[in-house]
């Protein structure tokens, strides 16, 4: 019994201590094999530990919240502007002043009250059969909605978030009538019901199902790098108007961080032109710092002109989004 | 009906009897019912803006697939596993050896895995359908569409038939083939002794079967997404992670929840009519030998079903795990060994806690113990993410109060304990998977004669003696099915894995995850492929235990 009762007094004197070791918590929503490489190249140059978990956006969320200020974590990562933004919205995270942050990330990618920081860009685009259509053919999301696109478009589902995001700004710009009407047009040209994911989605195209369709350029990347002679193409939409949707994967401080410094130095280091080529280049995203150039097989789609709405705009309008497809019946 | 069926009284008990396992039993409930209560309590804040949302828009649609998908699922399962679990325990076929325990493995598979395969090989731009256009010339944009209601059916009662087959097989095999050749022998055709004597003996085993197919059915988001088919679960979910709304997703999983409880209770008010008491292991009879036409349409039969199941999608997950070996590196070890000591750590205490449960209500049930049972196998109707977060909310909370207490005592904040540890996600488990131990325990608990206790003791048998040396021997096919279930789901387990692991306690789930969250199935492949290989270890041991 004595023994015990040394051993949790040990233990419970001991905690404090641990925990001044160097290190950082992460919890992430982006995956282990796009972060894992970073983190150890961090940990070499700077000699502090990162632990990491990995989950879903909304149980990470809903943990920080449920641990309130005795949670390990130091830093959220997660992809989408819609998550950042409820995040934010939630008040896990901490605001963070960093001139270097506010350098390296431009301002429509990052929250307007510094909750967070976007680190990589992901453009979500037109991807089309090349036997079928003529890329002059294309020109906006809201054209697509035209009865020329009848029977020809294949979409992913509604409930992926990127397409909620995507929606999310055409409300911001066109308000909800009008976004409304598009979304019903892009309903009535659909070839086939929505695709579980964009893979499915062009593979679609390449087999004859339809014609055209919308997906994150990473994943036309990955179709590419298995077979270059791909019969399919990406067309940048919205050109000298609002531009291509840009989404971001992002990072944040918890409000209750253990090692906010230590944090700090890590979100600071993500953005910097150091690590900026890789945490892009992994998964073949564009960067967020304007010094770094995209990897040659990212650049050799082309340059665009990209949306420059904030991207929090999708957070605060993404639930109004999700009402608009349900009742326009994309499902 | 057989003699030995009609075992309708139970022994008085004497009430002091059984206080320990009455007490024990409510303790294990509690475990399960803190989790339900947090959902519950949900209730407490009503928003009704997802409501009316839903309500205008996809809850019609909703209700229909739903009730579609479990109609569908249980008609499916309990056909193919109840003719599979018969051909194979009391019959004799080409293939038969091989198949009885082959029909298991599908459920080594996550539904999701086997509906990402299928449709990668039967939708449109999948090799099936482009042969056919090619070879029969039947144009660019010919298509059969698979990706509807009867395609999410066909996949889910393709994983969750296993259920039901392991279950009826063990009712089957306890009952042997003499119970069947005795109804024969008193006039009854081959048809009317299986429909009459076997099938209603071995009916506890079916139903909880079924039962557990169901409430996975209905729990099921994985593989209801890859056909973008929306559920009740789907809503859950969009009510959580698209409109951040815990709160309305709490509800909406506590109606499921309500509707699986009636459920339960309905079916147990049929089934309490009449209990059913088998002669122990029938062995001694040869398997009826099936020849001609007949052996060749059961071999048929019980191939096509494995092919479909288990062949075919781990043939497909090979080849892309061949093409991906590159990714195959040394930390495989150590996600195998979490997968499995997680496993096999909640398979014992599941079942131990099962039996416990199990043991009490049969034999000491009281108004509480009974209630208590009913509420410790719902946490499998749940969706998993839905019950993790109960646990979590649950356990943090307590953690809070907890460390409130010590820091004003001791005068620092010493933090968390149980959030993030072993204990957070095993207690996840447990709530999760007590319903699946819970059925096979007890359907082979109901096929032990009580007089068999009684003559026991009259011997001057004490308790634990005769737990130990009488009902442990006798229910191992039971507890051994029970553990095999429990080991091979919490391998296969995601949301709770994912959200309540310690740090660096990755499982080849959580690979799993990582991989086709981002559509990387293909990568997903190898770890998919270990953790069937792991599953199948399980499997193999059980059937050396319960082969005769």
């Amino acid at each position: 019994m004595k023994h015990l009762l040394g051993f949790v007094l040990a233990v419970a004197l001991a905690a404090p201590v641990m925990a001044w070791a160097e290190e950082v918590v992460v919890y992430s929503s982006r995956k282990e094999h796009l972060i894992k490489p970073l983190f150890e190249r961090f940990t070499a140059q700077t000699g502090i530990e990162v632990r990491y978990l990995t989950d879903k956006a909304g149980p990470l969320i809903q943990r920080l919240a449920a641990e309130g200020r005795r949670t390990p974590a130091d830093l959220l990562i997660t992809v989408d502007a819609g998550n950042l933004w409820q995040a934010a919205q939630k008040g896990v995270l901490a605001k963070t002043e960093s001139p270097l942050l506010n350098a390296n990330v431009p301002p429509e990618l990052r929250d307007p009250q510094g909750r967070w920081y976007g680190l990589s860009k992901r453009a979500r685009t037109t991807v089309y059969s090349t036997e079928r259509v003529q890329p002059s053919e294309i020109t906006s999301y809201e054209a697509l909605a035209e009865p020329q696109w009848r029977g020809r478009l294949c979409l992913r589902t509604s409930k992926k978030v990127y397409n909620q995001s995507l929606v999310a700004t055409l409300i911001a710009r066109h308000g909800q009538d009008k976004a409304e009407q598009v979304v019903r047009g892009w309903v009535d040209n659909l070839a086939v019901a929505p695709f579980s994911n964009d893979t499915k989605t062009m593979q679609g195209i390449l087999a004859g199902q339809c014609d055209i369709g919308v997906v994150n350029t990473y994943y036309f990347g990955r179709l590419q790098k298995k077979d270059p002679g791909l019969k399919l193409a990406l067309a940048w939409p919205n050109q000298g108007g609002s531009g291509v949707h840009i989404n971001v994967s992002g990072a944040g401080i918890t409000r209750h961080a253990k090692h906010p410094e230590a944090a700090k130095k890590l979100l600071e280091w993500l953005s910097s032109a150091d690590a900026q080529g890789d945490f892009a280049g992994l998964n073949m995203e564009y960067p967020v710092n304007p010094q770094v150039e995209p990897s040659d097989l990212v650049q050799a789609w082309g340059d665009f002109q990209g949306d420059t709405l904030n991207v929090s705009e999708a957070g605060r309008l993404q639930a109004d989004a999700i009402r608009l497809m349900d009742r326009a019946g994309y499902r | 009906m057989t003699s030995s069926t009609l075992n309708t009284q139970l022994p008085a008990a004497r009430p002091r009897d059984g206080v320990g396992w009455r007490w024990a039993s409510r303790a294990l409930a509690v475990m399960v019912l803190i989790p339900l209560a947090v959902i519950a309590g949900s209730w407490l804040v009503f928003d009704p803006q997802v409501w009316a949302h839903l309500g205008a828009t996809l809850l019609p649609e909703l209700i229909v697939n739903t009730l579609l998908l479990v109609f569908g699922v249980g008609i499916g399962s309990t056909l193919l596993g109840v003719s599979l679990a018969w051909l194979t325990s009391l019959c004799d076929f080409p293939g038969r050896r091989l198949l009885d325990w082959g029909l298991m493995l599908p459920f080594a598979l996550p539904a999701y895995v086997l509906a990402f395969v299928f449709l990668g090989v039967f939708d449109f731009s999948g090799p099936v359908q482009g042969a056919l256009r090619e070879w029969l010339d039947l144009g660019p944009r010919w298509s059969i569409e698979i990706r509807n209601a009867l395609g999410v059916i066909v996949v889910m009662t393709l994983v969750l038939y296993p259920y039901v087959y392991m279950l009826a097989r063990v009712s089957f095999l306890g009952q042997g083939r003499a119970t069947y050749e005795a109804a024969r022998s008193l006039g009854r055709g081959p048809w009317s002794a299986f429909f009459h004597v076997s099938l209603p003996m071995a009916r506890p085993g079916i139903i909880a079967g079924l039962s557990l197919a169901l409430m996975e059915a209905l729990a099921d988001f994985g593989a209801v997404s890859v056909f973008n088919f929306d559920t009740f679960t789907t809503a859950i979910y969009k009510a959580w992670f698209g409109f951040f709304d815990l709160h309305s997703a709490a509800q909406l999983a506590s109606i499921l929840l309500t509707l699986v409880l009636v459920a339960l209770v309905v079916e147990r008010r049929f089934r309490d009519r009449a209990r059913y008491a088998g002669q122990g292991r029938g062995s001694a009879q040869p398997r009826l030998p099936l020849s001609g036409g007949r052996a060749l349409a059961a071999s048929a039969y019980a191939w096509t079903v494995f092919f479909l199941a288990f062949a075919l999608p781990v043939w497909q997950l090979l080849a892309w795990a061949w093409e991906t070996r590159e990714f195959l590196d040394r930390r495989y070890w150590d996600l195998l060994a979490h997968t499995f000591s997680l496993g096999s750590m909640s398979a014992l205490l599941t079942v131990a806690g099962a039996f416990v449960l199990a043991f009490a209500n049969r034999y000491y049930g009281d108004r509480f113990t009974r209630i208590g049972v009913r509420v410790g196998t719902l946490g499998y109707a749940l969706p998993g993410s839905v019950l993790a977060v109960g646990v979590m909310l649950s356990l943090t909370w307590v953690d809070n109060r907890l460390a409130d207490g010590l820091e004003r005592l001791l005068g620092y904040d010493p933090g968390l304990f149980f959030a993030g540890t072993l204990f957070a996600l095993l207690m996840a488990y447990f709530a999760r998977f007590l319903a699946v131990a819970y059925g096979p325990v007890d359907s082979a608990l109901e096929c032990i004669r009580p007089s068999l206790r009684e003559a026991a003791r009259s011997l001057g048998a004490g308790h634990s003696e005769i737990v130990r040396k009488i009902y442990v021997p006798m229910l191992r096919p039971g507890l051994l099915t029970a553990g095999l279930l429990v080991l091979v789901d919490v391998m296969k387990e995601m949301p709770a894995t994912l959200l309540l692991r310690p740090f660096g306690w990755d499982t080849l789930a959580v690979r799993i995850y990582e991989l086709t969250s981002e559509g990387e199935w293909e990568r997903a492949a190898l770890p998919a492929v270990a953790l069937v290989a792991v599953g199948l270890l399980p499997v193999i041991l059980l059937v050396r235990k319960a082969a005769r």
